[in-house]
């Protein structure tokens, strides 16, 4: 039995799952199948959740580059993505900076927040247990947290610029602005796959998160690699940024919501493996979506988490990771 | 350090203070830092052998949240809810715990498994709104028209006898991480968070001591947060679950030092007072100041002091009393 041939099992179990959780309970509702197959705002859910998983394939995008070459999860990284989203926020509604001039600075913004974080943080910690980098970042956790209570306040704050939406059938919806996240994360994998296998860097930095010691004494700079990757994985934070601030309301505590959905994703998806993230994120954007059309969305959360808790005993390496 | 005469004097020193009277408000924030200290000290016991868990905010809501439960929907008074309350945290304890230690889930792995339990205790009780009141929080009835007496509630209007019990709850506290550190488990633990492997082939049973101390520490948490609720009859899923509440255990506890009997509450004392000084000195203009400071502290902490504050002191001291005794024998010989 070879590794394929598991991952293949999990497709199939994970299908039935979908299957169970989307149709099951409107069956038993209702009492009869062809209401449940018919039943169009289910499929809005769906739809919605499959947006909802670009949204959160691209947050975690730059988490599971950090946490795959680095080796270090940053608790704080949806705190980077809040910051991103307040400074297109102020640049765009303050200072009247064209939102197409406002997002390049917020990705840049959160880039040298990335860049300073490792240069600053986890620079000193590297060689310390994996559990203090883990608790130095939530400290910064609480620090950007409070910066921004103290800076912008405790408001709500709405960029209050709408991408729309358009009609997909008669009764179904999309917003532009959801499909648009979709499609840069689609986007960012594929561009951020290209740049690990076919760059003279991206093969450095695949080299160096094989084998730390080894690179080093081939000649790689592990410091620059390092850097390198955190300013990557913080601007890819602000591009997070950029599309979240058009569908929610920005204030302090954002990044809670959801900061612990993002770690559940990389590690599903397998330490550093950006397209087993991807499908993670669809995974449990499923969960979320249906559970929430279901019953509640609370309960779309409690399924996400708990079935990101079972699959960790099932496969502690992540759906498309290695056994190592 | 660990001591059995130094807990026992200071509970003692503090239970005279209380008698010859304090002022309520100090009263109040010597309640709190007790109770809390009784939690850290709680997650303190899998700290130490490097089993960081973020997930105790689940029992510590766990605890809260059935005690609380229990009381106004089936009358059933603390002193049977909370027992019940500890054996459900047990049960969630083993029900997580043993797949973890099972399958060898350690470092930020079992951190983040951990977070999304605390994050599904959290998301529960929102989702139960119409039972727990969701994100606004829940109250426990008030005993009523003094038909029930308040040792059956476990509700007092005096400040004093909970500052007693406080104090009680809190000596325990420390009497049980001084079992620990005197028991085999001990031995056995600081074996397995050096070498996991080598732990097991020289015989150590990795996944039941892990288990013993898993659930001895969300017992202890899921009590901290049943005491929490009786004294303060107000609970919030943000109060006491969440990854916010479990940061701030971890905080707390490395700040004032994991690997020593008072740390936990050094950290309690250091961490409620900073929040309250810059209460009252700065007031609500520097709301968000105390979490700015707690979180700049801990990045320096865990940079330059990981063995906390109390622990980077005891040590300083233990090498000056070996280095004096090593220049007395030398001088005497």
């Amino acid at each position: 039995m070879g590794r394929i041939d598991t991952r293949v099992w999990l497709i199939v179990i994970a299908a039935g799952l979908f299957v169970c959780l989307a149709y099951v309970p409107a069956i038993i509702r209702e009492g009869n199948l062809g209401f449940a197959v018919s039943d169009v705002f289910l499929y809005e859910a769906m739809i919605n959740g499959l947006l909802l998983g670009g949204v959160l394939a691209l947050l975690s995008l730059g988490l599971n580059l950090i946490f795959g070459v680095v080796d270090v999860v940053w608790i704080c990284y949806a705190e980077i993505v809040m910051l991103g989203m307040y400074g297109i926020y102020y640049l765009h509604s303050f200072y009247g900076v064209p939102l197409l001039l406002a997002m390049p600075a917020g990705i840049l913004i959160t880039a040298i927040i990335g860049y300073a974080v490792h240069e600053l943080v986890i620079r000193h910690l590297l060689d310390s247990a994996p559990i203090n980098q883990l608790l130095a970042t939530g400290g910064l956790l609480f620090f950007f947290q409070s910066v921004a209570t103290l800076a912008f306040g405790i408001d709500f704050r709405n960029l209050g610029v709408s991408l729309g939406s358009f009609p997909l059938t008669e009764d179904i919806y999309i917003s532009w602005s959801r499909l648009a996240a979709f499609v840069t994360a689609a986007a960012c994998v594929a561009g951020l796959y290209l740049f690990l296998t076919r760059t003279f860097m991206g093969t450095a930095i695949r080299a160096i998160s094989q084998d730390r010691e080894i690179m080093t004494l081939m000649g790689a700079a592990q410091g620059r690699l390092y850097l390198i990757s955190s300013a990557i994985g913080g601007g890819l934070a602000g591009l997070a940024a950029c599309l979240l601030v058009l569908q929610y309301d920005v204030h302090p505590f954002v990044g809670l919501s959801f900061g612990p959905i993002t770690f559940m994703i990389c590690v599903l998806g397998g330490l550093g493996n950006m397209v087993g993230g991807f499908i993670a994120a669809f995974i449990l954007s499923e969960l979320i979506a249906l559970g929430g059309y279901h019953f509640d969305l609370e309960w779309g959360y409690v399924f996400a988490f708990a079935f990101f808790i079972a699959m960790m005993f099932v496969r502690p390496e992540g759906i498309m990771g290695r056994r190592s | 350090m660990n001591s059995l005469a130094l807990p026992i004097v200071f509970a003692a020193l503090l239970v005279v203070a209380a008698l010859v009277g304090i002022p309520s408000y100090p009263l109040h924030i010597m309640i709190v830092i007790l109770i809390w200290a009784f939690t850290y000290t709680g997650w303190s016991l899998m700290g130490r052998f490097g089993l960081v868990s973020l997930g105790h905010g689940a029992f510590m809501g766990l605890g809260a949240y059935a005690t609380a439960l229990l009381w106004n929907y089936a009358g059933m008074t603390p002193w049977l809810g909370i027992p019940i309350a500890l054996a459900l945290a047990a049960l969630l304890a083993v029900i997580v715990g043993y797949p973890c230690f099972k399958f060898r889930i350690t470092g930020h792995y079992f951190a983040l498994v951990t977070l999304a339990l605390t994050e599904v205790v959290r998301q529960t009780v929102i989702a139960t709104r119409d039972h727990t009141g969701g994100s606004l929080g829940f109250t426990p009835t008030p005993r009523g028209n003094d038909d029930t007496p308040s040792i059956v509630a476990l509700q007092f209007e005096d400040k004093e006898t909970w500052f007693l019990i406080a104090v009680v709850v809190w000596l325990v506290g420390l009497l049980i991480w001084r079992a620990v550190d005197r028991s085999m488990v001990r031995h056995a633990l600081d074996a397995v968070s050096e070498d996991e492997d080598s732990a097991a082939a020289a015989g150590i049973n990795v996944t039941w001591e892990k288990l013993k101390i898993t659930v001895l520490s969300a017992v202890m948490t899921a009590f901290g947060g049943a005491m929490y609720v009786q004294y303060q009859l107000f609970v919030a899923p943000d109060t006491v679950s969440g990854i916010g509440i479990s940061l701030q255990i971890v905080f707390a506890v490395v700040a004032g030092g994991v690997f020593t009997q008072f740390g936990p509450t050094f950290g309690a004392i250091i961490t409620l007072l900073l929040a309250e000084l810059l209460r009252i000195y700065i007031g609500t203009d520097a709301v968000g100041l105390d979490n700015a400071i707690y979180g700049v502290a801990l990045v320096l902490f865990i940079v330059f002091l990981p063995k906390g504050i109390l622990g980077s002191i005891e040590d300083a001291v233990r090498r000056r009393l070996d280095r004096q005794e090593r220049s007395s024998v030398t001088s005497s010989a």
